[in-house]
């Protein structure tokens, strides 16, 4: 552990800060609220959002588990890790169950969260209308007055020009029936987790200096139009390879062997456990 | 107008200024004004008591020089510009019970949503240039709680084929149009939601006067057809004369005249009038 | 597809670590802390400044680990700057006492107290230097003692120096000024919000990244802005940084004096038409304030021509526009969001081959729509 500097890296007044703004994201739902972003260990864009919120929450008794694009072992999760556990000591796991605290960039874990669980979501852009207005004090603007046809226009304009919408990941939802927000770039797949979830979600962004939250028990609703319903990506009759997990978020690969197209798990942590399960000796 | 006839829109003793004002021009009159201009602090009185009403199908003109304040008064009535005092009132929004100045800005945003519609002279304050024509009429339709693509769609693509968009560019963004097409689009999304009220703002300035004519009788037929009631602000009183059933004449921020259009051009009472028929014909 | 499996990170990121520090000593060579303070004063003070942290000795550290590359020195640190409580709030400072070294007047040739040009590279030739080669620690040690004998006499005084516009003020050629004695808003404490206060935006320029400020700054004057400045006056010099009795606030007697830091302040001046009584037009002149932590002239400078840009908001230009210069000129932001691409971005890419998909499915039935209507 690296004691040059305090338990969990922030000094303590620091840490009150975060979580005071984080508070109010949580009375808040999905309102962006501002929080001085501190400058990071980590570089600018490479998750200090999420980084922040772990800081300012983790404590003596927290397990964490850190993810990048569903993978525990990315480099990225890896150093994020190596950063929260240098600085605290705490222990860290792969297991989706058996940890407290989640930070994750991209992805919502397979396996359904608890209640006494909190999923931290790392967050890049977190303004849903940035692309149809640029200026921010406008956006302020046009959340408060819950002006928000932009943010279906940018999805009609879609349809408009491919027939279907082609948001990627990050595709915007209303929550509580109140603000647009930014899921962050989670994919499609993994909105739908966010309605109802038992488990507490924080999302941080850091160069943007943002927090916000969904928390238990909300309403998540994915935007979309009565003709045009929300459609998650889709991997019907498709498997993985792996594990033979279906009804999951699969990564492409192609075989360099043969140069066939086959699946796999992206949650890394959910593959493994699965193959457990199967195979109580495991094969890894 | 007959004086049963309840008013679409009711116009009472508005007034802007810009600039605060100083003890020598605080009653919004002075003797040492230049115009509506105080030259001792610079405040502008741009819109002086102005009141009027507005008539179901009427096409009430609003004619004056730059600088009359005709165009802060179309700002004020789309709450574009926040009025200094006065009042303002809808027959749709609460019975024309409730002041719209006075109402919260999201509440302004609704009303501007569904009960108006606001054709600029400059169409980039009208328009999202980079977004379809179809989208921009989206907008609008969405704006006022629409939530069906294929309804939007076939809603936008009548309304272009209305004022005449051939159905082929209806994807196509507003800035590659000519400045007529873009002025049509803008009439297209102003009509949208089927408002009672459409404000024009200048709407054939600068462009050629082929194109000029052409947006015009476009509009005369469309209101034929839809009966709406529209407020048309114009510094040419040709334009005034085509299109408008009553006129209002403004100076320095005055209303200074008004009647039946055919009135004012036979037979001008106020001088400045005068000036502005004769140099029609 | 060895990126999108990867496995292995912990291992992979230690044998990177240490192939890091292979480049930076495989010349089997060290330097020295101390060293990197002594001579690269311009490089310590422009990351001090960027960092909004004055310690030269962290700054060299920071130079040395970060191989001199300042974006990294400077994210070093800020990050560092991070974890330290905010135990006090110096006292308000004055900078005409400062102890000036260095001050010069483009506006005014005799400014009360003199021009003084102290150490400046403006005027050297841009000539390399090849003694410097071979320079040695003794050559340096007797050129010291005997410019030391040559140029200080007996103790050196404290010089201080009235302010170059306090002179134009007394003509009545530039507005009063009233002091604002608002605490200031800090935004390392609260983030910043539009339309943001002075302070903020005085906050955001300093800490700026030099050549960001200095591009916007010299897109101003070229054209892309409507600012036509003059130096009003540019001096370097010392500040004492004092703090209030932590039971006797607010006397001067018993504040603690901590420190001093060494700044660059420039104040710009750009005329302006102004309008009196009577519609009367008047030539004033306004002011664009700069300061830095360290001698950075260009940057106080630049500061000064930007601070006075979004005094004056207009949308024909982005420079005026506050939210575009202020978001985009912080070095480890924008460092850190351009340097985030390199992330993988393997989940969300896969959910767009998803769209993609779907789009070109959906777009041979659209187009068959079209021709069925239009036919």
């Amino acid at each position: 552990m690296n004691t040059a500097y305090n338990f969990a890296f922030f000094d303590e007044g620091s840490k009150r800060e975060i979580r005071r703004a984080t508070l109010k994201a949580i009375a808040i739902p999905g309102y962006q609220v501002p929080f001085a972003s501190r400058e990071m260990p980590i570089g600018r864009g490479w998750g200090t959002g999420g980084l922040q919120l772990t800081l300012s929450l983790i404590g003596k008794n927290d397990v964490l588990k850190v993810i990048d694009q569903g993978s525990d072992e990315s480099v990225n999760a890896v150093n994020i890790k190596k950063l929260v556990s240098d600085t605290t000591g705490v222990a860290t796991t792969d297991h989706t169950t058996e940890a407290t605290l989640i930070q994750s960039r991209h992805r919502i874990p397979e396996v359904p969260l608890k209640k006494n669980q909190i999923l931290i979501l790392q967050v890049p852009l977190p303004e849903p209308l940035r692309y149809y207005e640029p200026s921010e004090s406008e956006t302020k603007k046009l959340h408060a007055e819950k002006e928000y046809s932009g943010a279906w226009l940018m999805l009609f304009e879609q349809i408009m020009k491919y027939g279907s919408m082609t948001t990627g990941a990050d595709h915007p939802v209303l929550v509580h029936d109140r603000y647009v927000m930014a899921p962050s770039p989670i994919p499609r797949f993994d909105n739908p987790k966010m309605h109802e979830s038992e488990a507490l979600i924080l999302l941080g962004a850091g160069r943007e200096k943002k927090v916000y939250a969904v928390p238990p028990y909300t309403k998540v609703v994915s935007l979309d139009f009565e003709d045009y319903p929300f459609e998650p990506e889709s991997f019907l009759d498709k498997h993985c390879r792996l594990c033979g997990s279906t009804g999951v978020f699969l990564d492409e690969l192609v075989d360099e062997g043969t140069n066939e197209t086959f699946y796999q798990c992206n949650d890394t942590s959910y593959c493994i456990e699965t193959l457990n399960e199967v195979e109580p000796f495991g094969v890894k | 107008m007959a004086e049963f006839e309840v008013p679409v829109l009711s116009i009472k003793n508005l007034n802007k200024q810009f600039g605060s004002g100083c003890p020598r021009c605080q009653d919004g009159e002075s003797p040492s004004f230049v115009k509506n201009y105080c030259p001792i602090c610079g405040t502008v009185y741009a819109c002086r008591d102005v009141s009027f009403d507005v008539f179901p199908g009427e096409v009430l003109g609003i004619v004056g020089e730059s600088g009359s304040g005709k165009s802060t008064l179309m700002q004020c009535l789309y709450f574009d510009q926040e009025v200094t005092a006065g009042e303002a009132y809808l027959a749709d929004y609460h019975n024309g019970e409730k002041n719209l100045f006075q109402e919260s800005s999201q509440q302004q945003r609704y009303i501007r949503n569904n009960i108006m519609g606001k054709v600029y002279q400059n169409p980039l304050l009208g328009l999202k240039m980079n977004f379809s024509s179809i989208g921009n009429i989206a907008e609008k339709l969405i704006a006022a709680g629409n939530q069906h693509v294929g309804m939007m769609e076939n809603r936008g693509t009548e309304l272009l084929n209305k004022v005449n968009i051939p159905v082929h560019r209806r994807k196509e963004a507003p800035k590659n149009f000519s400045g007529g097409m873009q002025q049509r689009v803008q009439i297209a999304k102003a009509l949208s939601n089927r408002p009672p009220l459409l404000l024009l703002d200048e709407v054939t300035t600068g462009l050629d006067l082929s194109v000029q004519a052409s947006v015009l009788d476009l509009i005369k037929s469309l209101q034929r057809e839809l009966n709406i009631s529209i407020v048309l602000v114009s510094h040419d009183l040709g334009v005034i004369r085509m299109l408008a059933d009553r006129t209002l004449v403004m100076l320095e921020g005055r209303v200074i005249e008004q009647g039946l259009t055919d009135q004012i051009l036979e037979d001008p009472q106020h001088p400045y009038t005068q000036q502005l028929v004769h140099s029609l014909l | 597809m060895g990126y999108i499996a990867v496995k292995g990170g912990t291992h992979a990121i230690e044998e990177s670590i240490k192939r890091l520090k292979y480049e930076r000593i495989h010349h089997g060579q060290t330097i020295e802390v101390e060293r990197i303070k002594a001579g690269m004063r311009g490089l310590v003070d422009q990351v001090m400044s960027e960092s909004s942290l004055y310690n030269e000795t962290l700054a060299a550290l920071a130079i040395k680990q970060a191989e001199g590359n300042p974006e990294e020195a400077v994210f070093l640190l800020r990050a560092y700057r991070s974890t330290v409580p905010r135990k006090h709030y110096s006292k308000v400072i004055e900078t005409e006492q400062m102890n000036v070294e260095r001050r010069i007047s483009a506006s005014f040739k005799d400014i009360p107290g003199g021009q003084i040009l102290g150490a400046t590279t403006d005027y050297t030739h841009r000539l390399l230097d090849f003694t410097l080669m071979d320079e040695t620690d003794v050559a340096v040690q007797e050129w010291l003692h005997y410019y030391q004998k040559e140029s200080f006499q007996g103790d050196e005084e404290q010089l201080t120096l009235p302010k170059v516009l306090d002179y134009l003020r007394k003509e009545g050629l530039i507005p009063p000024c009233e002091n604002n004695n608002m605490e200031p808003d800090d935004v390392t404490r609260e983030s910043l919000d539009f339309p943001s206060s002075r302070s903020q935006r005085l906050q955001i320029l300093t800490r700026g990244e030099t050549g960001a400020v200095t591009s916007l700054a010299y897109a101003v004057i070229r054209g892309y802005g409507a600012l036509h400045p003059t130096v009003g006056e540019l001096r370097v010099g010392t500040l004492p940084v004092t703090i209030d009795h932590p039971t006797d606030a607010g006397d001067e007697d018993d504040a603690y004096y901590i420190g001093e830091v060494k700044v660059t302040e420039v104040e710009m001046l750009m005329p302006v038409t102004v309008e009196k009584e009577y519609g009367k037009k008047e030539m004033e002149f306004e002011i664009g304030y700069g300061l830095v932590f360290g001698q950075n002239e260009t940057k106080a400078i630049s500061m000064g021509i930007l601070d006075n840009c979004l005094e004056h908001p207009t949308p024909d230009f982005p420079s005026h526009n506050e939210e575009f210069v202020l978001y985009h000129i912080d070095s480890v932001e924008s460092t850190g969001f351009i340097s985030h691409l390199k992330m993988p971005h393997y989940v969300t890419f896969q959910s767009k081959l998803d769209s993609v998909r779907k789009t070109k499915k959906e777009g041979t039935k659209n187009e068959e729509g079209q021709e069925v209507k239009s036919g």
